[in-house]
């Protein structure tokens, strides 16, 4: 009989060994996949994790591309981190990125074709705004009527969704456009554009903003009052209300932040990398950054590997279905997997295995 | 009689801990045998051996002469072994009927069962309603339908750990006659407590431990209650000393605090009036549930109340929330310690700064000087002897009894003007509770006004100035616990019960029915 024992205490060894093995059993299960779907799997793992970092004829278009989707990766990650380290679950940062590069979009439209320096900064405080108040419905529907803030949260992407359509062929429309579908390229138009700042390291605003939203958030973690009490909050909430904890406080802060920081992504996602607004602008990034951010077990340090980490495999699983084929499901299934592992890997934090045929009462 | 029970060189061991060693137990069929010993001692250890819930490292176990060892409770059960634990499993939205049947291997229908458990409480002068909804029930009435529960399965021996820790002295006369009764018609009784006085009065003999071994086996009415205890403690204890207190201006006043019920199975807490004074301890009685928690979470500012219902040196302070009370000297330890009073994965360092950045030199400009909050968890430990390897520990891994020192401990350092505590010494050896409760003297000694919220009685005969009694969610007049005795207090805890009022005539009447021929 195998038995699961209760540790003492959470071991520290396996909270960051589980990440690793992890990434080894989804490279395993992964590659039994890959195998069964026809290929090697040696090659598709190869080409997930290695060829976009060093394999000649890729590496010059792919490394770029790991700033470029880390960034808004960790960015949101980041937020949500805050969030669910004090049991406030923002599944909705999907939405929020959505939301916050409308508002900013539409900001700088609005000032359409002025010539100044202010116009991106001020881009980048309406999309914070936008993706800040579209948290705020979850948040406060939680504090005010006691609704559960994962269904809300999660419902309200799909009318982001339905909202960056309208808008895109709607009031946000590129004039000039031909009446296709998407505003106007916002990369092109030098007062909003968020351009690469080092040529060839794929360095924007928005990697910049999710490094300082790195070192912020591990400071805040470990030396501010907030970040102690968003701990408090999640480990132990009774003690929180004891020592001096608001709950609701602590719920709009949580939310507000993690959909600021969506906002903020999603504005210098549509100011760079895409260019413009159009339909199908939500790209997933916000629902990845929930792995993300479990991967890098909620820690600012952690999420910036595991960051780095998940772009890589975008980046890879891309190249795998260019250059072998692979479907786009099989990618996402990959990248489940790695959820997946971790999760279950994780119970050893916590828990020791026991084998034989002792009882445990 | 001959032997129902024979343990024989019983040892379990915890990492770092041995529990038993040694153990040697014999009960009689027919007899009440009390199992004593403080806290910590090995009791525990010793009866979830014999109902299945410890698989012992060496030792064997014999029950009426065949070998006994239960691999799961279901087996000590159907060998006739049952068990009321101190903390109850019941489920509060489910009726009577409901909770005992869930408790069974194979439960009757509802009906039938209903029908039972009326016949068994009426055969022991259990009063208990088969249809009423747990929730609503007392803790005495609570523990009635774990008794209830074990008495259906006609167990050969029936554990009782602690089991008058939550009963008004009439309820435990009632629980009692019950045990008697069981003990006349030859049912074994193995009676846990580190109550002396009622051992004395139930039990004919008893086996004593100290740190896992068996230190004596006797008749505890053949030698003198201090001679137990020295047998339990090891030493003698000596009383802590209440002399030397000067009392001061009123320091808390409560004017008419009530508030709802804060959830299904809370209580309302309605007109509740006290002054404290500086330098007095106010004790606070009452069986659990009957405001405790309310009370406490009023008083520290968890549960918001009116903005005149509480005062503080004068200062009207029910609108503030726990960190305004606290700055402004109103400090409060709750009952329970793991997830109330601490946070049981973090550090000592970051369970002192939980409640000490408001007071202590911790919090500059929003930051946490981890550096003084280490510190300051380091001063707790030395000054209160918390024994744990250092302030880096996790609050889990501390004992019962010094996490409480430390809780204790945390709160009377930041000097303050008023401390509420809520069971200061539950679960805690005697050696802590002596400490801690000498904690709580020296600090009304220094002019602080001091509460304490508890279920013991001794512990309010011990320390309190005045005695008041807390009673589904009112409280009486304050008395001065000088020449007051047990009975009085009985009488003031079980005052303003409606349903289940537990006279002593009441009990008197049922041990009478029992000696009355069936």
């Amino acid at each position: 009989m195998i038995a699961l024992e209760r540790r003492p205490a959470p071991s520290a060894v396996w909270r960051w060994a589980t990440p690793p093995l992890a990434v080894l059993l989804t490279m395993v299960a992964g590659g039994a996949m890959f195998a069964a779907l026809g290929q090697d799997p040696l090659v598709a793992i190869r080409t997930i994790f290695w060829d976009p970092l060093f394999a000649e004829q890729f590496a010059s278009y792919a490394r770029p591309q790991l700033l470029v989707k880390a960034g808004p990766l960790i960015l949101i990650a980041i937020g949500l981190a805050m969030g669910f380290r004090a049991g406030v679950w923002n599944i909705g940062a999907e939405g929020q990125y959505i939301v916050g590069a409308i508002c900013g979009a539409a900001a700088g439209l609005a000032l359409y074709p002025a010539d100044t320096r202010l116009i991106l900064p001020l881009m980048a405080l309406a999309g914070a705004l936008g993706g800040w108040a579209w948290a705020m419905i979850p948040a406060l529907l939680r504090t005010r009527f006691g609704t559960n803030e994962i269904l809300v949260s999660l419902l309200l992407v799909y009318v982001a969704e339905q909202l960056v359509a309208a808008m895109a062929l709607g009031p946000l429309r590129n004039p000039d456009g031909g009446g296709f579908p998407g505003s106007r390229n916002l990369a092109r138009w030098d007062s909003s554009a968020n351009p690469e700042l080092i040529v060839g390291t794929g360095m924007h605003w928005g990697v910049v903003a999710a490094f300082i939203a790195v070192i912020a958030a591990h400071v805040m973690f470990t030396r501010h009052l907030a970040g102690f009490q968003i701990r408090l909050m999640g480990e132990a909430p009774r003690a929180a209300r004891f020592g001096g904890v608001r709950a609701g406080r602590l719920v709009i802060l949580c939310f507000g932040v993690s959909g600021a920081l969506a906002g903020l992504a999603g504005l210098f996602e549509v100011t760079g990398p895409a260019g413009q607004l159009n339909i199908d602008f939500g790209a997933g990034y916000g629902f990845t950054a929930i792995i993300v951010a479990f991967l890098g077990r909620l820690h600012p340090i952690g999420i910036l590997l595991a960051g780095l980490l998940m772009a890589l495999t975008y980046i890879g699983g891309e190249l795998a279905q260019l250059t072998l084929g692979l479907p786009a499901a099989a990618i996402q299934a990959f990248q489940g997997m790695l959820l997946f592992f971790l999760l279950g890997v994780d119970v050893f934090t916590n828990y020791r295995l026991r084998l034989g045929r002792r009882r445990i009462a | 009689m001959s032997a129902l029970l024979q343990v024989r060189g019983l040892s379990k061991a915890y990492p770092g801990v041995v529990a038993n060693k040694d153990v040697d137990l014999t009960v009689q069929q027919g007899e009440i045998h009390a199992l004593l010993g403080e806290n910590g001692a090995g009791k525990s250890t010793l009866v979830k051996a014999i109902y299945g819930l410890v698989k012992p490292d060496a030792g064997t176990m014999a029950l009426l002469g065949k070998p006994y060892a239960p691999p799961e409770p279901r087996a000590a059960r159907r060998a006739g072994v049952a068990m009321v634990f101190q903390h109850f499993s019941l489920f509060d939205a489910l009726s009577v009927a409901e909770n005992v049947g869930l408790g069974m291997e194979t439960p009757p229908r509802l009906r039938v069962l209903a029908a039972e458990i009326a016949q068994v409480s009426r055969a022991y002068g259990l009063p208990l309603d088969p249809a009423a909804r747990v929730g609503d029930l007392s803790a005495g009435a609570r523990q009635r339908v774990e008794i209830v529960r074990c008495l259906l399965q006609e167990p050969k021996l029936l554990i009782m750990d602690e089991p008058t820790s939550v009963l008004t002295p009439q309820e435990v006369e009632i629980l009692f006659a019950t045990l008697q009764k069981l003990a006349r018609e030859g049912t074994s009784i193995l009676y846990i407590s580190h109550k002396l006085e009622e051992i004395r009065a139930l039990c004919r003999r008893a086996t004593i431990l100290r740190r896992g071994r068996v230190v004596g086996t006797c008749d505890p009415r053949s030698v003198s209650t201090a001679q137990l205890a020295e047998l339990m403690v090891g030493t003698s204890l000596k009383r802590p000393d209440r002399e030397g207190r000067n009392r001061g201006p009123v320091v808390l006043a409560l004017k008419d605090l009530s508030v709802p019920a804060p959830g299904r199975f809370g209580t309302a807490l309605s007109g509740i009036r006290l002054t404290v004074e500086g330098g007095e301890i106010v004790g606070i009685g009452g069986v659990a549930g009957n405001g405790q928690d309310e009370l406490l979470a009023a008083l520290s500012g968890e549960l918001p109340v009116g903005p005149r219902m509480i005062e503080l040196e004068g200062e009207e302070i029910g609108t503030l929330g726990p960190v305004a009370r606290r700055r402004l000297g109103l400090l409060a330890a709750p009952e329970e310690r793991l997830g109330h009073a601490a946070a049981p994965d973090m550090s000592l360092t970051e369970n002192a700064a939980l409640t000490g950045w408001m007071r202590e030199p911790i919090l500059r400009r929003g930051f946490l000087d981890w550096k003084a909050a280490r510190s300051f968890a380091q001063k707790v430990i030395e000054s209160f002897d918390v024994r744990t390897p250092g302030p880096g520990t996790a609050a889990r891994a501390l004992s019962g009894g010094n996490l409480q020192k430390f809780v204790i401990g945390r709160e009377v350092l930041q000097r303050p003007r008023v401390l509420v505590v809520n069971q200061p010494t539950w679960g805690v050896d005697a050696a802590a509770a002596a400490a801690i409760r000498q904690a709580l003297i020296d600090l009304a000694r220094g002019g602080a006004g001091v509460v304490v919220i508890t279920q013991d009685l001794d512990e309010i005969l011990e320390l309190a100035d005045r005695f008041a009694a807390l009673n589904a969610g009112r409280l009486t007049p304050p008395v001065p616990t000088e020449g007051l005795t047990m009975e009085r207090i009985g009488l003031m805890l079980g005052g303003a019960h409606d349903m289940d009022v537990a006279r002593p005539d009441e009990a008197h009447q049922i041990m009478e029915s029992y000696d009355a021929p069936a």
